[in-house]
């Protein structure tokens, strides 16, 4: 819990910052920087489009970055607004990896994403984790920057809220 | 080891071959010498033998010469003879009772002579005799073999008569008897379907064994090869599955909420040993069949992945990063002291020891490179027989001579093969498939 006051603040500190300049009439959205998204709040597109679903790693990494934990911050908060969702975490690893080691790997990212939204107060009871390792890249080609989008950690929402 | 120290390495190695090559032809006639070849780490040329057809009926021709075509690419593939041309005999083979005319054939300089007869059984089965003659010494070479099957197995006949050919000449049995399960791929490569499926080695009779709505990842035989372990992602979880190929009903091994994979027999057939993904960490155990009872091999924050029992059953190499990055360690089988064993420059994973006991195959990544290679139990004596942007998941041939691995090419449109290549590092042949295909495991010889 103690992670979360300073990552709410400084999510507010960016909100507001990002308010005053571009659409000062506009009130805050309660958890992200959606100023203007068409989109309900409450909705997995939602969640994708503005919160973020996905965190990336270095290779053979599964350490948490601030990019990812700011884009962590979000997605509990989100959770949090939306107690009936439920969500998948799913752990995956680009290509050079060998097929056993990369699925070990991708459960250590998918462990490291939950582990972070349980200490923003997330239940863990409603995360479960997943490894796919290599074998659901979502970038295609076999260099650097396909190889980065797909050393990812992805946060799936389950399709139907649970109650 | 340096550049000139390789290069001084690699030419001691060309000169036993070309010592090889002159030596036992000339030998094995000058000193009437049985005929044999010694299959070692050193290049083999192959021997010159003449395969006549088969004597056969009208009516069983059609099949014995499928079968003389398994022979000859059986031996071919495996690089320890060469078929003379038919076009350049004297003779045919003649009957399997009689004594053929050597001279005949040590005049096209075959130094091997295999007859053979085929004919329908009373009871409808084809039957193939088969008898080796050491061509310069006058003698038969092993004992002569019968070997029947159903007409649509003729496919088995010629490996069987292979393998007897292989065992005549180098001592040790050979290993086109036997099957492969792998994985056959279709689809774009952000959702590859994936489904279990057996062939023989040669990539014969494909028999897919999974539906392809879930993935299907990383076959190995039983010592028995009539069951498979693999990864199974039918419960949206990925679980280490049995599959028992008579029957064809399969089962998940346990019922923990830990992700399991990374499955693989133990040598009686009695265990399977695999990872456990729980909270992040990846660890070792075995799981007795016949109790379902989970035993605790390893316990590091590590991952600790892709184990495989030695022959004996006593110890299991396995990869773990506890050092920092992936390499290869060996423990007693029942868990305890782990000993590195990998010691050269990148990444090592995916061991499998030798059937033979004596050497132990793996992934190396080095480089941005991936390699298929070998090295002594005790980490030695390293050889990396194959690179490539993706070489991965050695297994080994029954007899321990040839190893299978698939390769993977790079970018949108890349696709997987199985290759197969002798554990010398000669032989480098892709492996005939339906389509894109990856994680061989080579049965044993079949019974």
């Amino acid at each position: 819990m103690t992670l979360m006051k300073p990552i709410a603040a400084l999510m507010l500190a960016v909100l507001l910052a990002a308010c005053a300049q571009e659409a000062p009439e506009e009130a805050a959205a309660p958890v992200a920087p959606a100023v203007g998204s068409p989109l309900d709040p409450a909705s997995i597109e939602f969640f994708r489009a503005e919160v973020g679903d996905r965190v990336l790693f270095a290779t053979d990494s599964s350490r948490l970055d601030a990019v990812a934990q700011a884009t962590l911050g979000r997605q509990a908060a989100w959770l949090l607004d939306n107690p009936a969702r439920n969500a998948t975490i799913e752990g995956h690893a680009d290509e050079r990896g060998t097929r056993e080691y990369n699925l070990a790997l991708g459960a250590r990212r998918a462990a490291a994403v939950r582990a972070f939204l349980v200490a923003e107060g997330v239940p863990a009871a409603r995360l479960r984790t997943v490894t796919f390792g290599k074998e659901r890249p979502e970038s295609l080609c076999s260099n650097e920057s396909c190889w980065s989008q797909n050393r990812r950690g992805v946060t799936v929402m389950a399709t139907a809220p649970t109650s | 080891m340096t550049r000139r120290s390789s290069i001084a390495s690699a030419l001691a190695l060309a000169l036993a071959a070309l010592a090889a090559v002159a030596a036992p032809a000339a030998l094995h006639a000058q000193q009437n010498e049985p005929l044999r070849i010694e299959i070692t780490e050193g290049v083999i040329e192959p021997i010159p033998m003449a395969l006549p057809r088969l004597q056969a009926s009208p009516e069983t021709a059609v099949l014995a010469e499928e079968v003389r075509r398994v022979i000859v690419a059986d031996l071919e593939g495996s690089g320890i003879v060469r078929i003379i041309d038919e076009a350049a005999y004297l003779t045919g083979g003649g009957a399997v009772d009689a004594r053929p005319d050597l001279e005949n054939w040590r005049v096209i300089n075959a130094e091997a002579l295999g007859v053979s007869e085929a004919a329908f059984d009373s009871d409808g089965r084809l039957a193939v005799r088969f008898q080796l003659w050491d061509v310069f010494r006058g003698e038969p070479l092993g004992d002569g073999v019968a070997v029947r099957a159903a007409p649509g197995d003729a496919r088995r006949i010629g490996h069987r008569i292979a393998d007897q050919i292989h065992l005549a000449l180098t001592g040790e049995p050979g290993y086109f008897d036997s099957r492969v399960a792998f994985v056959a791929e279709t689809g774009p490569k952000n959702a590859r379907v994936k489904r279990l499926a057996v062939m023989d080695y040669d990539g014969a009779n494909v028999r897919y064994l999974t539906d392809g709505s879930s993935l299907a990842l990383t076959p190995r035989f039983s010592p028995d090869g009539r069951r498979i372990v693999y990864l199974s992602y039918a419960t949206g979880q990925p679980k280490a599955v049995i599959l028992d190929l008579g029957s064809g009903a399969s089962e998940v091994l346990g019922s923990f909420p830990a992700m399991s994979f990374s499955p693989r027999f133990s040598p009686d057939g009695s265990r399977v040993v695999m990872s456990l993904a729980s909270g992040g960490n990846t660890d070792l155990y075995s799981m007795s069949l016949a109790t379902r009872q989970l035993a605790r091999l390893t316990s590091g924050p590590g991952i600790e992945t892709a184990p495989s029992y030695s022959p004996d059953g006593a110890q299991i190499v396995f990869e773990s990063d506890a050092g920092g990055s992936q390499q290869l360690y060996v423990m007693p089988s029942a868990g305890g002291s782990a000993q590195r064993i990998s010691f050269g420059e990148g990444r090592y994973g995916t061991p499998v020891w030798s059937p033979r006991g004596d050497l132990i195959a793996f992934t190396k990544i080095l480089g941005g490179r991936f390699h298929v290679g070998v090295m002594r139990t005790d980490g030695s004596n390293e050889r990396l027989l194959t690179a490539s942007f993706l070489d991965e998941a050695p297994t080994w041939s029954p007899n321990g001579r040839a190893l299978m691995f698939f390769r993977e090419t790079p970018g949108p449109q890349g696709a997987s093969a199985v290759w197969r290549v002798d554990a010398s590092g000669r032989n480098l042949r892709r492996v005939s498939t339906p389509g894109a295909a990856s994680d061989p495991s080579w049965s044993p010889l079949l019974p």
